[in-house]
């Protein structure tokens, strides 16, 4: 804390004890219980949280906006010697866009599909008024031009169907930087986004902040990326500061407890172990969509019984096709899938019951994997009866057993999936997957849509029941610091293509391909100079 | 005391969340005015149509007097063109028409849902199939088309109910593969493949309560709409066949009376209540479905 008060013409932002509340159930709950902050010119801060602290809604009520269902009760929001929280919405509205904007974490849906990009880039600036539609659109493409954009001259007219994820992300970066505004909130930006993408989207926009001296906020559960980005890091729990200090100093010496456990979460590491003991193996696999769109060329992997192997790879490398083709929901081309070396038939529908039982599958969104109309209950107990034949008292007990095993207490059962929080979610994914008592479970990003603690738990989850019941893991997955945590054989995937595969320390250390490489360059670490070196060995 | 904790929890661990009978009396407590006319209407409706012998003062097709009495205590809305008792008739009618029109849209539902389910999870070249003869069939217009296949299988009830309910099931088709395409794509529903479900399964217990929203709205409004089409059948003659009373029908027989309005205002308004009868139905299973489809796509998903 040693922002100095006396220098007041530098401070630009300033939050005053703010209390916002939303509004469920027929009653006022708090979101955020009395914030401090102070920005000055050209400094970044760094919001930091788990989903539900309350990061998105502060983020906001910095531009003096709350969202639909949510009120500012208290506290007062000066923006440059202005009171945001005086002044009236449409007053307010003239600053957003050109003094203050706003990046959001999904560019895709923030961009309107049917118009061309560089239109919606300078559409806040025109609006401002301040000189002419060419120049601004110059202006623009200078922009693209500092993001490291393809081709900065033209690309602009292109529809945000026709760019890359990661493209779009440094558009909108644009598309905020175009008015000069004072102030950028970004809000997770590169969350969605691979890191080899990360890091271009990270370097381009650090630049353009210093460049322009803006001040931003910068909000995200990323650690690592944050220690990149922010000059300051301020840590939100249940809508509350928890702590608030420059980045060096709080990575380096964290004062509260749960900031600690916040930067633990890296730490977790398992060691190796060889097995010979084939479950399951991949045989010169190529597979395509459609007879015509090849994504995997001649594949090979094995995993051994127990253990656990981890693909990694950008989107788009086929990885999680590889899924598809062990399942069967993707029959390869040419090729085999053996499993206790038999062959297993290519197709879901050729397949045994029993063969069915022993591989089973986890899902990125446990959302969208759960019915939402069955009770926990249902939705564990199915397996049960359809491949154990339980029911009744039996049953009852199992789920309950279950639901033990997957650390979550006996009431959940009643519980309907919406009733239940992303983690907890994905627990009864596991315990549904256990249910069938499986030899293999595919887990195909299934910690990507949790924050970092959750994260923890749930790899401790299944590494504790790996042990107890020697499961085997296929961990389909784009994030090294899981890797690291989980696995015991690698696959890195890269285009349709295995570019390397073996144990683990061996595939972290070098000599690595030129893609591994890349890949392992790519992830962000706690030393707030990582960015930095990295830009200059380049 | 810690004995008694843990068999408290033992019992309340897998109890029933809440009786559906339960959930039915808190919702219709906080039900707006409008559901509970909608449902107090549909209420009478059926009641006479199940009491109709009892409520009725003559025989559905007794003739008790001279044609075209007017309104007096006797008859209450006078009798019809061969001096049947119009009010008896509308009492009967209930019968007629809520029974064909109920048995129809569940016909209807029957063989769209079904066909638009199985088309939606299969896919390929059964679904291409269906959806085009589906498509063949509403090209061409349903009340010219209906009207046809009557004159081909001759106008008796069991013919009108699977016509009108071929018909209309193309509609019901289309709704149900289009919702149930948009929850086939979910991971849960590839999880049950995955698992070995068939298909009896996939379709009942992991698609149907997930579309079963808009497939009640839709069933309110086929309710009416095969109600109508029976109503314009009768009204052409092709529909519910004399003497069986029924209201579209009445409305055709008596049409002419309409003209006497100069002359005598209540006799000229019999052939409306036939009309209005249907019309107030039509309008309370409407502000039914309303009150359905507000509570179930609400806030709540």
């Amino acid at each position: 804390m040693t922002v100095n008060d006396s220098n007041h013409t530098d401070v630009l932002l300033r939050l005053e004890d703010i209390q916002i509340e939303g509004f469920s159930d027929e009653k006022w709950h708090p979101i955020i219980r009395g914030v401090d902050l102070t920005l000055r010119r050209g400094e970044v801060m760094g919001l930091v949280g788990e989903s539900g602290s309350g990061k998105t809604t502060l983020g906001l009520a910095s531009m003096g906006f709350t969202r639909a269902g949510c009120r500012l009760s208290a506290g007062t929001v000066i923006f440059d010697n202005m009171d945001l929280s005086a002044i009236p919405v449409p007053e307010r509205r003239k600053l957003w866009g050109t003094r203050i904007a706003y990046v959001a974490q999904s560019a895709a849906a923030s961009f309107n599909p049917a118009r061309r990009v560089i239109d919606q880039t300078i559409e806040a600036t025109l609006r401002r008024g301040l000189t002419n539609r060419q120049t601004i659109e110059q202006d623009a493409r200078v922009l693209f031009a500092s993001l490291q954009l393809p081709d900065p001259e033209n690309i602009g007219e292109r529809y945000p169907h026709q760019v890359s994820g990661g493209q779009l992300q440094r558009m909108m970066t644009a598309m905020a930087m175009s008015p000069r505004p004072d102030l950028i909130i970004f809000d997770e930006p590169t969350t969605a986004l691979d890191v080899t993408t990360q890091v271009e989207v990270l370097i381009a926009v650090r630049n353009l902040v210093e460049q322009h001296n803006t001040a931003a906020i910068y909000i995200t559960h990323d650690l690592a990326v944050v220690a990149q980005m922010a000059d300051l890091v301020m840590v939100l729990r249940y809508g509350k500061e928890v702590e608030q200090a420059e980045t060096r100093q709080i990575i380096k010496a964290p004062e509260e407890d749960y900031t600690k456990t916040l930067w633990s979460v890296r730490a977790l590491e398992k060691e190796q172990v060889r097995t010979e003991d084939i479950v399951l193996s991949i045989e010169n696999v190529d597979a395509a969509y459609n007879q015509t769109i090849k994504v995997l060329q001649d594949i090979s992997i094995s995993i051994p019984r127990g253990r656990t192997v981890s693909i990694v790879g950008e989107s788009g490398s086929g990885k999680s096709t590889v899924a598809r083709v062990i399942t069967g929901l993707l029959p390869p081309s040419t090729g085999r899938v053996r499993f206790n070396n038999d062959d297993l038939p290519a197709s879901t529908k050729l397949r045994s019951v029993d063969q069915k039982k022993r591989i089973q599958m986890i899902y990125q969104m446990a959302d969208t994997a759960m019915n939402p109309k069955q009770t926990v209950f249902e939705i564990i107990g199915r397996p049960l009866e359809f491949y154990h034949g339980m029911r009744g008292q039996q049953k009852r007990e199992r789920v309950q057993e279950l639901l033990n095993m997957i650390e979550l207490e006996d009431r959940f059962a009643n519980r309907f999936p919406s009733e239940l929080s992303g983690g907890q979610k994905q627990r009864i994914c596991i315990a549904r997957a256990l249910a069938a008592q499986p030899e293999l479970i595919i887990c195909d990003e299934v910690t990507s849509a949790l924050d970092q603690i959750v994260q923890e738990g749930i790899l401790r989850l299944l590494l504790n029941l790996q042990e107890t019941y020697n499961i085997t893991y296929l961990f389909i997955t784009h994030d090294i610091a899981v890797v690291k945590a989980i696995s015991d054989e690698i696959v890195v995937m890269y285009q349709g293509r295995v570019v390397e595969q073996g144990m683990k320390d061996d595939v972290l250390s070098p000599p690595h391909p030129d893609y591994t490489q890349l890949l392992l360059e790519s992830v962000p670490e706690m030393d707030p100079d990582w960015l930095t070196n990295l830009v200059k060995n380049k | 005391m810690n004995d008694d904790q843990s068999n408290l929890a033992e019992t309340t661990l897998f109890r029933e969340r809440r009786s559906r009978w339960e959930i039915l009396v808190l919702e219709l407590s906080k039900a707006p005015v409008s559901a509970w006319f909608g449902l107090i209407v549909i209420g009478i409706y059926c009641l006479v149509a199940i009491f109709a012998p009892l409520l009725a003062p003559y025989g559905e097709a007794e003739i008790v007097s001279t044609p075209f009495v007017p309104w007096s205590w006797e008859h209450i809305f006078g009798t019809d063109q061969i001096g049947r008792d119009i009010f008896s008739r509308l009492i009967y009618g209930a019968r007629n028409t809520m029974g064909i029109a109920v048995i129809t849209t569940v016909l209807s539902f029957a063989i769209g849902g079904s066909l638009g389910l199985i088309a939606a999870i299969l896919g390929g070249w059964l679904d291409q199939f269906v959806s085009r003869v589906v498509d063949a069939i509403m090209a061409i217009p349903s009340l010219i088309f209906a009207l046809m296949l009557l004159a081909i299988f001759g106008s008796n009830i069991l013919s009108l109910i699977v016509i009108i309910a071929v018909l209309d099931s193309t509609r019901v088709f289309r709704l149900t593969r289009a919702v149930s395409l948009n929850v086939v794509v979910m991971e849960f529903v590839e999880a049950a493949t995955l698992r070995g479900e068939r298909l009896p399964w996939i379709m009942r217990r992991e698609i149907l309560p997930n579309i079963l929203p808009p497939l009640a709205a839709e069933f309110g409004l086929r309710f009416s709409f095969v109600f109508l089409t029976v109503a314009a059948l009768s009204f052409l003659g092709l529909g519910i066949q004399p003497p069986t009373a029924d209201w579209g029908s009445m409305v055709r027989e008596n049409a002419s009376l309409i003209q006497f309005a100069q002359f005598d205002l209540k006799t000229a308004l019999t052939p409306i209540i036939p009309a209005a009868t249907i019309g107030l139905l039509t309008v309370a299973v409407n502000m039914v479905v309303d009150w359905f489809l507000h509570k179930s796509s609400g806030l709540k998903s």
